[in-house]
């Protein structure tokens, strides 16, 4: 099968990556509960975010801010349904 | 830059040259955590070292017949604080190691609770790092990692992985948590190696 490169991704990602993560749910990968990520049980200290499910308590992300960058990993995450709301593509 | 005098730097303050570089002086003992605190009974505490050819392990009261060392150290954390001149007792990796064979040369801590830090092996002996279990002569605070941390105070304290209950020898440097999320894979706050 033809494969393309990431660019192709460029427009559709960069819709789905302006998504409200408060109403956005995702499904844990640790228990398999899928929930509003407003939802997770968030450790915040200096060294960074970190949400866990408030299921079974994996982590389900971690932020790290510093060194003027950003670090976003959904290491615990499987699929983010985000609602597009009147955009209805089918 | 020898020729370039401490007047020249426009600072009012000398700096206490113990203080690695980005780094405050704190007296307080911030909290860290990436989850909740693990509350570990010592009756139930065990410490186990794994390798490729198996382990060895220990209960609290085996741990507490090993010799037991007053550490005095600085530490610094990667959010920019330091604390110097700190008090701790625990058992050296050199004590405990001595009891392993490994031909691996690198370790993941691995803590109650689930959290994870890697560190090279050879950077945990030679006297440079513990499992502590007192500070400041009462027994550690659940919040700051009781009843037992890590303490491998010349890496940033991230390394010091709080609630530890083991290593497991690696032949290749794995990250850890923090180290998989954007900090650096060594550590070293004299070179400020924070991030990626």
């Amino acid at each position: 099968m033809q494969h393309f490169d990431g660019n192709l991704l460029a427009g559709p990602l960069a819709e789905v990556f302006a998504f409200d993560p408060t109403t956005a749910r995702a499904r844990c990968n640790g228990c398999g509960a899928v929930a509003e990520l407003a939802t997770a049980l968030v450790y915040r200290s200096g060294a960074g975010s970190v949400a866990r499910c408030r299921g079974c308590g994996a982590v389900l992300l971690s932020l790290v801010e510093g060194d003027g960058r950003r670090f976003v990993n959904f290491t615990g995450t499987g699929a983010i349904e985000i609602t597009t709301a009147g955009r209805d593509d089918a | 830059m020898s020729f370039i005098t401490r007047g020249f730097t426009g600072r009012s303050r000398e700096r206490d040259d113990r203080l690695p570089p980005g780094q405050t002086l704190v007296h307080d003992f911030p909290v860290l955590s990436a989850g909740p605190t693990p509350e570990v009974d010592t009756a139930d505490w065990e410490f186990t070292i794994r390798t490729e050819h198996g382990g060895r392990r220990w209960s609290w009261d085996e741990f507490m017949q090993l010799e037991i060392e007053d550490v005095t150290t600085d530490i610094h954390c990667v959010t920019h604080w330091s604390k110097l001149g700190t008090n701790w007792r625990g058992v050296s990796l050199d004590t405990l190691f001595a009891e392993v064979e490994t031909e691996y040369d690198y370790v993941m801590a691995h803590s109650y609770g689930g959290y994870t830090t890697n560190v090279p092996l050879e950077e945990l002996l030679g006297g440079r790092a513990w499992v502590a279990f007192e500070f400041d002569g009462e027994p550690l605070d659940p919040e700051h990692g009781g009843p037992a941390r890590l303490l491998v105070p010349h890496l940033y304290f991230w390394k010091s992985a709080k609630w530890v209950r083991g290593l497991e020898l690696m032949p290749t440097d794995d990250p850890g948590f923090w180290e998989q999320n954007g900090y650096h894979l060594h550590g070293d706050p004299w070179k400020e190696e924070r991030y990626w």
